[in-house]
Parts: C-alpha cells; sequence; structure tokens
C-alpha cells in the first residue's frame, strides 16, 4: 500500500527534491495512519464480523457440521438435499404467498396514508405520528398483541366481525387463516412505506401539476396521469424492499405460531433459526443463508438496472 | 360568472375535504383501536378480558397486571433493567465507532478510502441471517454465551448505515472552520469534538434514536445468546411469558405496554429525527 503512494507521488512531482520528498511522503504516511486509526473500528468489525463470516459461511455450506463431532466436507451435498427437502419448498412457498398476499394491499394502504397526510396541519402531522408508531415499536409486543386480537374467543376481530354477522375463523391457530391473519397484521405496519411515499409525494415537480390543471385534469386524473408515473420508481423500490423483508421475516412465526399450524407459516428464516440453532445443523442451514443471499442480491440487482430505466422512461414520456 | 356554479364547486371542494378527513380520522381510529385495545386489557382482571361481548372500559380499573410483572415468577422488573443495560452500552459504542468512522470517511485522506467507503455500502445490502452462523461459532469459541458481550461489543465496531449517515451530514460542514482551527494546530480528534459533534446534533440524536430502539427491540439477538432467565431481555422475556399454556392476557397486554411504552415516549419527544431517518433509509436504494 505504500508503494502506490509514494508511486503516486513521483508521477506528480518529478523535479521535487529528494529532502522535499521524503518529507512530503513521512507527512503522507502520518495521514494515512491517522486516517486508518479512525476508521480502525469500522474496519476489524468489518473484518470479524462481516468479512470472515461470509466466507466461513460459505465453507460451512460445503461441510456436515453439528458443532460437536468435527466437521466433515461433503461438497454440493447439502445443497442437493436443500433441493430436494420438502421443507425448504413449503417455507419458500408460505414466503412467497405472504409477500403476494401482503404487498400489494399494504403498499396500497401506505400510499392512500400519503395522499392522506400530505398536507400541514396539526391534525394530519398527529396522524402521520399515529401511522408511524407501529411501525417502531418492538416486534415480539406487536407480534403478542396481534395473538391477543386474533385469539378466536375473546379477540376483538373476531367480535368486530360477530357485529356484522360473520363468524370468524380460527385465525392462527387453522392452516388456512395463519397466514392470512400475518398478513392483515402486516397492514397495521405500513408507517415507514407511507413515510418513504410521503418523500417521493413531496418530491414532485409542483409544474407537472399545475401543467395538468391547465388541462383540465381533475384530482383523481391527475394522481393516476402525474403522481403515480412519478412515483413509479418509488413505488417499485418498495416491492423490492417488501419481498427482501418477507424473505427476512422471524419474529411473527417464532412468537405467533412457531412455524404452524402444521408448517402454514413456516418462513424462510424460521427454517434456517430451526436448523442451526434448534437442530445444529450448521452445514445444512448455512447453505439454506447462501440461497437466501442470492435471492437478495438479485433481487437488489434488479431493483438497481430498473429503477435507472424508469426514471428515464417517466421523464422521456 | 354565474353564481349558482361557483356554488356548486365551492361546496364539492367542501364534499371531497369531508371525504379526506373523515377516511384520514377513521384509518386513523383502527390504527389507534389495537394500542388502545393493548392498555384497556392490561388495566383488566383476567375475569374480565374474558368477557363476551368484550368492555371497552375496564370496570373495576385493577392493577393487579403490573403488579404481577415486579419481582415475581417472571421478573419484568428485571428484564427492564437488563435491557437498559444493553441498550446503554449499545448507544454509547455506536456513538463513538461511527462518529470516528464517519470523520475518517468525510475528512481525513487515506489510501484506498473511496474503495472501502464502497466497501461499506455493500455491506448494507447483506443480510444479516447469512453471517449470523459463522458469528454465533465465533462467540461461542470466545466462550461469550450465556453473557451480553455478543449484544454488547459488536456496537463498538460500528454500523455501515449509522456511518454513511453520519459522513453525509459531515460533509455538508464548511471546511474553512476546519481549516482555521487546524492552523491553531488543532488535531483531528479536537477538530472531531469541537466542531464536527457541536454542529452534528441532530444526525446524532437520529443515530441515538435508532441504535436505542435497534437493542430495545432485538429479539434474534438475545434469543440465541441468552439461556438463563434472570438475563432476559424484555423482548425475549415478553416471548416466553407469552408462549405459557393459558396465558394471562391482561399481564402479557401489561408486559408489552412496557415493551412498547418507551419507544412510544421517545418517538413523541423526537418525532422529527425519527422521521428524517427513515427517509434516508428510504432513499438509500
Amino acid at each position: 500500500m505504500k508503494e502506490i503512494g509514494v508511486n503516486g507521488l513521483d508521477a506528480n512531482q518529478p523535479h521535487a527534491s529528494r529532502h522535499k520528498k521524503t518529507q512530503f511522503s513521512r507527512r503522507r504516511l502520518q495521514a494515512n495512519l491517522e486516517g486508518y486509526l479512525f476508521a480502525a473500528p469500522w474496519l476489524i468489525g468489518f473484518f470479524v464480523f462481516v468479512f470472515v463470516p461470509f466466507f466461513s459461511s460459505f465453507w460451512y455450506s460445503l461441510n456436515q457440521w453439528d458443532m460437536v463431532t468435527p466437521m466433515r466436507f461433503v461438497g454440493a451435498q447439502n445443497y442437493i438435499r436443500l433441493f430436494q427437502n420438502d421443507i425448504f419448498w413449503k417455507s419458500t412457498q408460505v414466503t412467497l404467498a405472504y409477500a403476494a398476499m401482503s404487498l400489494p394491499a399494504t403498499l396500497a394502504l401506505a400510499m392512500l396514508l400519503a395522499l392522506l397526510v400530505n398536507r400541514q396541519n396539526p391534525l394530519t402531522l398527529f396522524f402521520r405520528g399515529v401511522f408511524f408508531i407501529p411501525a417502531v415499536a418492538s416486534g415480539v409486543a406487536i407480534a403478542v398483541l396481534w395473538r391477543w386480537l386474533f385469539n378466536p374467543e375473546f379477540g376483538l376481530i373476531n367480535y368486530a366481525l360477530s357485529l356484522i354477522g360473520i363468524e370468524g375463523p380460527m385465525w392462527l391457530a387453522s392452516e388456512r387463516w395463519a397466514l392470512p391473519a400475518m398478513a392483515i397484521m402486516a397492514l397495521w405496519g405500513v408507517g415507514a412505506t407511507m413515510l418513504i411515499y410521503l418523500a417521493g409525494l413531496q418530491s414532485v415537480p409542483q409544474h407537472l401539476y399545475e401543467a395538468a390543471d391547465l388541462d383540465g385534469a381533475n384530482k383523481i386524473q391527475s394522481l393516476w396521469h402525474v403522481t403515480l408515473p412519478m412515483m413509479s420508481p418509488t413505488i417499485f423500490y418498495t416491492i423490492v424492499l417488501g419481498v427482501i423483508g418477507a424473505l427476512q421475516v422471524f419474529t411473527q412465526a417464532y412468537v405467533m405460531t412457531r412455524g404452524g399450524p402444521n408448517f402454514a407459516t413456516y418462513f424462510y428464516v424460521y427454517n434456517l433459526y430451526e436448523e442451526a440453532f434448534v437442530k445444529f445443523r450448521m452445514g445444512y442451514a448455512s447453505a439454506l443463508a447462501w440461497v437466501l443471499f442470492i435471492a437478495i442480491l438479485v433481487l437488489t440487482l434488479v431493483q438497481f438496472r430498473l429503477a435507472g430505466r424508469w426514471v428515464y422512461y417517466e421523464a422521456g414520456d | 360568472m354565474n353564481l349558482s356554479t361557483g356554488a356548486n364547486t365551492l361546496r364539492r371542494i367542501k364534499l371531497s375535504e369531508i371525504l379526506h378527513y373523515g377516511v384520514l380520522i377513521g384509518l386513523g381510529m383502527l390504527f389507534i383501536v389495537p394500542f388502545y385495545w393493548m392498555v384497556i386489557t392490561s388495566f383488566k382482571t383476567p375475569g374480565q378480558a374474558y368477557l363476551f361481548p368484550p368492555s371497552w372500559i375496564p370496570n373495576p380499573f385493577s392493577l393487579d397486571a403490573y403488579l404481577m410483572l415486579w419481582g415475581t415468577a417472571i421478573p419484568f422488573d428485571l428484564f427492564i433493567r437488563n435491557t437498559l443495560i444493553i441498550v446503554a452500552f449499545n448507544v454509547l459504542g455506536t456513538l463513538l465507532s461511527c462518529t470516528l468512522v464517519a470523520f475518517a470517511f468525510a475528512r481525513l485522506n487515506w489510501w484506498f478510502r473511496d474503495f472501502w467507503f464502497i466497501v461499506l455500502l455493500a455491506t448494507l445490502m447483506l443480510p444479516y441471517h447469512v453471517t449470523i452462523i459463522p458469528v454465533y461459532v465465533i462467540f461461542r469459541q470466545l466462550g461469550w454465551l450465556d453473557t451480553y458481550l455478543p449484544l454488547i461489543v459488536p456496537a463498538f465496531f460500528g454500523n455501515a448505515f449509522y456511518i454513511f449517515l453520519i459522513r453525509q451530514f459531515f460533509l455538508t460542514i464548511p471546511k474553512d472552520l476546519e481549516d482555521a482551527a487546524r492552523v491553531d494546530g488543532a488535531g483531528s480528534l479536537r477538530i472531531l469534538w469541537q466542531i464536527f459533534i457541536p454542529n452534528s446534533m441532530p444526525v446524532l440524536l437520529t443515530v441515538m434514536l435508532f441504535a436505542f430502539v435497534a437493542s430495545w427491540n432485538d429479539f434474534f439477538g438475545p434469543l440465541l445468546y441468552l439461556r438463563r432467565l434472570e438475563q432476559m431481555t424484555v423482548s425475549v422475556g415478553l416471548s416466553m411469558f407469552a408462549g405459557y399454556r393459558s396465558p394471562n392476557w391482561p399481564a402479557i397486554m401489561a408486559a408489552s405496554t412496557l415493551s412498547v411504552m418507551p419507544i412510544v415516549l421517545l418517538f413523541i419527544l423526537f418525532q422529527r429525527y425519527f422521521v428524517k431517518g427513515i427517509v434516508l433509509t428510504g432513499m438509500k436504494g
């Protein structure tokens, strides 16, 4: 590293005297030392908690290991077993079904709320807070609270349904309704998405609305032809973020149902947790972690590629 | 202009306003109801909680559920104390490490700085669960299981997102302030302490709040690393408590209320700083 710096200096100052050069490079060395010292906490943390674990996780995934008996190299066997495993496919299906159920409703609600609170007065500011607080409250407390709300006999939700003459299902105890129940609960956590949309709404140039108004567009038309197209990169971003979020659901599954009934809420990361920290099948669980990593990487790259294109498209329209 | 069409437009505007605020308040109520339900259940006796149809106001107003959590079989007072210890170290460690590193990225010149900055941004995309198994193995080999160290020590090694936030803020601080101090012979640490930190209170407060909330709410970490009841944090304690075969719902709701309350209070006091942080998270992509 030192050599590169000195070479760079030589190229820049070919006529500098030898004395000046050593003095200068000593100062340069000192500045470097200082920079690395200040950055040291993160650099060390990066190596110990990210870089090394990242690659050892891949190494584990090629081994069979229960943390008691020595590691045994098995090559790609964990990956082969994974793709032949019914629970892996079930958990993937549960995760994607949850994303498909909860995302459209969540994003639509977030957009509606953002439109509703996009004004500056005390009442809307108050409701911004109301809509946002569930998004920062403890995940466990929320999961526990919704277990109570979904209680089939004494819960508020089945009481509300009984008022309109519907006999509510068993919710979390029902194989059919447990996952939809979690999707309903997710609606309550739209606050963060609402704030992202609110920031997006406030960055739509005002003159576009004025132009639409001049063309005789009503509110709904300008929402459809101005707001939504201008927001499309933000919307797409929140879709990708939502899928990535679904791929990492754990707390609800653990606190509300333990993945049940009959694997109905056996989310991907819940499966990973069970394999790694209950059954201690570290090799197989690491293979699960790597498949998750690849999935999230692909989603992130797609997001980067498409987001750029979408902005261009809308601006050219 | 015709008078009657004018009145019509006015009426239409008013109607759309009524609709707007009607929907806003209606949805707002729906969002408040779960919290209201949590709090009133916590003031009921178990008998009242199992009434159908449910009552909206506890009668009598009972504090039994809260008293049950104090120094009994479910020592929630202890869980709160434990969590506060972990939170305090997390906030301290995060602020300390992240300001130093952010300063290095914003103001110091060192080889490969820009390369490391890209690495820092790349780690933001790495999901927590991908590295968790080897990290667990490291802490196990260090003999740190059943201690708070795995939940505290990482905070002292910086957090990519907070470093990024603070760096962006540091970049906006005018360079002349710093140059003047350098001429007076101040070193980097003094400049950081006397110029950058006092001028960056908004972003530092945002980071502090986020670090507080993240470690107060953390569930996966304590679930993995802690096993003894007397060590438990609020989140794991609550999930254990709620997992009992015959749940005492008023007591569980009291515990939930206690675990949500600090966050709600912080939010009410510092709403502005939370919102700024969330919006920046959204802009990150």
